[in-house]
């Protein structure tokens, strides 16, 4: 896809200025770093970063039956999630593979707000509204009305608050979320979610709003070491928190138990059937393959495709990989057997018909809980 | 301005006669793309067997940065005298000097001539449309 063809942010020229490299994500031109993807990443672990997530889907799902709806067709029991807060939660088919990932806001009784990925929008939105029948829903995209910014880091209740006159951000907990006035727009949704495995804040406000806020993110957060960052350096921090990213750890042919998301889905007989709910308990009784974490002293970084070789034998492939800088090695994601699925098991990466040795551990490589 | 004193492709390697041996390495533009300006992005450099014959086009090695990996394409085909070993553990090298200390291979042409390759100007035309 040529630059031309993809959709840009509000804060487009604001990722120019500031000397990102842009690149294609998911349609959109998006930046991938501003400097040092290495160093972005350590930011984030050790002070606060700026994202621009506007190429992010967002939908609003509303009406008597939204979440009766919602909870034939996701993987978590949305009837539980309690007010103002959030949960993880897989859309899947009757095959029980996903068709994207989300994140669900219980905004009210009647009304939830569901974040997707930006490739996958299109998607979401047609599955859902072709599975309504005659339920009372009203399905709407509010992608393209709202920005959305993520503040991810230890100190990024500090870079926030100077922003927010009307609410003590300690008091919004995680996976939980508040209205509130930020830089002076009332209603801002500020939740307390992120994608980097660090503390930290999403917001939701109107895009017009974006550059505006940006730049006065960035002033305001100085003090706390609030700088841009890029995608690159999210995907690394995403992968060292373990999180699953649409396309590589999950697909239509990765199943959500198989890679380690059992949190985000639930067998209870209250949430009623939903799509992909037996294939995804026939799965949990025997699965074949389990999403590991791999770790290389080698000099070679792990990447998505890579096969993955025990002996002779071909066992699996790279999902993604990265140089991990928290980690200070190599560090990839991948699918192996469930008898080679031990922490400490030796396995090789071929690198076109190179060997590099990797060791399977656990995920996460990195929790800020756990150190 | 790029050296004039040897010819380019557009995957962005240069190629340099030096007496009856073709020098091999990759453009500033290259690294800049790899690396974003930070030479701590790039992180390997594989680099074939002296002995190996090779064709022109094809790929020799390859060079890693934490985002991407890009194949090493050779400029003209022949058998690879020497390799600058120095490079995969100095990949900063590159960033310092691609022009000269930042070679990468030395190939004994089976024709040393390098016309079919880009010249200076259209290198220059090329990476900046």
């Amino acid at each position: 896809m040529t630059e031309a063809n993809l959709r840009q942010t509000n804060l487009h020229a604001a990722h120019v200025a500031a000397g990102a490299k842009m690149v294609p994500f998911g349609g959109w031109s998006m930046p991938v770093q501003y400097a040092s993807i290495l160093e972005e990443a350590k930011r984030v672990r050790e002070h606060t970063g700026l994202f621009d997530l506007g190429h992010m889907g967002r939908l609003e799902v509303s009406g008597k039956d939204a979440v009766t709806f919602l909870d034939s067709m996701v993987t978590s029991f949305v009837g539980k999630i309690p007010q103002s807060s959030i949960r993880y939660g897989l859309l899947c088919n009757a095959e029980g593979n996903p068709l994207d990932d989300l994140l669900l806001y219980k905004t009210g009784p009647e009304e939830i707000f569901v974040v997707a990925n930006a490739s996958n929008k299109d998607t979401v939105l047609s599955w859902l509204g072709d599975h309504v029948n005659g339920a009372d829903v009203t399905i709407t995209d509010r992608s393209d009305e709202l920005a959305m910014l993520a503040l991810q880091g230890p100190k990024s209740e500090a870079a926030l608050q100077p922003l927010v006159k009307d609410k003590d951000l300690s008091e919004v907990g995680y996976y939980k979320f508040a209205f509130a006035t930020v830089a002076g727009i009332e209603n801002v949704r500020v939740s307390r979610t992120g994608y980097t495995g660090e503390d930290g804040f999403e917001l939701y406000f109107p895009d017009a709003e974006a550059p505006r806020v940006w730049d006065e993110l960035l002033v305001a957060g100085k003090d706390a070491g609030l700088a841009p960052i890029g995608l690159g350096a999210r995907d690394t921090l995403r992968l060292e928190a373990g999180m699953p990213l649409y396309g590589h750890e999950i697909d239509a042919e990765h199943n959500p138990v198989e890679a380690g998301l059992n949190f985000g889905i639930s067998f209870k007989e209250e949430k009623g059937d939903w799509m992909g709910r037996d294939a995804l308990a026939k799965i949990k009784e025997s699965p074949t393959r389990q999403l590991v974490g791999i770790k290389t002293d080698g000099k070679r970084v792990p990447r998505q495709g890579y096969k993955l070789f025990h002996g002779a034998d071909e066992v699996g492939a790279v999902c993604s990989g990265a140089v991990s800088p928290t980690l200070g090695v190599n560090i990839g994601s991948a699918y192996v057997p469930v008898a080679l699925a031990e922490a400490g098991q030796i396995i090789e990466m071929d690198i076109r018909g190179k060997r590099q040795e990797c060791t399977i551990c656990d995920l996460p490589f990195y929790s800020r809980t756990r150190k | 301005m790029r050296p004039d004193d040897r010819r380019y492709l557009d995957s962005h390697e240069w190629a340099k006669l030096d007496g009856d041996l073709i020098v091999v390495g990759i453009t500033d533009f290259a690294v800049e793309e790899l690396s974003n300006g930070n030479e701590g992005d790039l992180v390997y450099c594989d680099l074939p067997d002296v002995g190996r014959v090779i064709e022109q086009g094809e790929t020799f090695g390859e060079i890693e940065s934490v985002k991407a990996v890009s194949d090493l394409n050779a400029p003209v085909g022949g058998e690879i005298v020497e390799i600058n070993s120095e490079i995969e553990e100095h990949l900063e090298t590159l960033s310092q000097d691609p022009w000269k200390k930042g070679w990468l291979i030395k190939i004994k042409p089976v024709d040393k001539s390098l016309e079919h390759l880009l010249d200076s100007a259209a290198y220059e035309a090329n990476i900046t449309s």
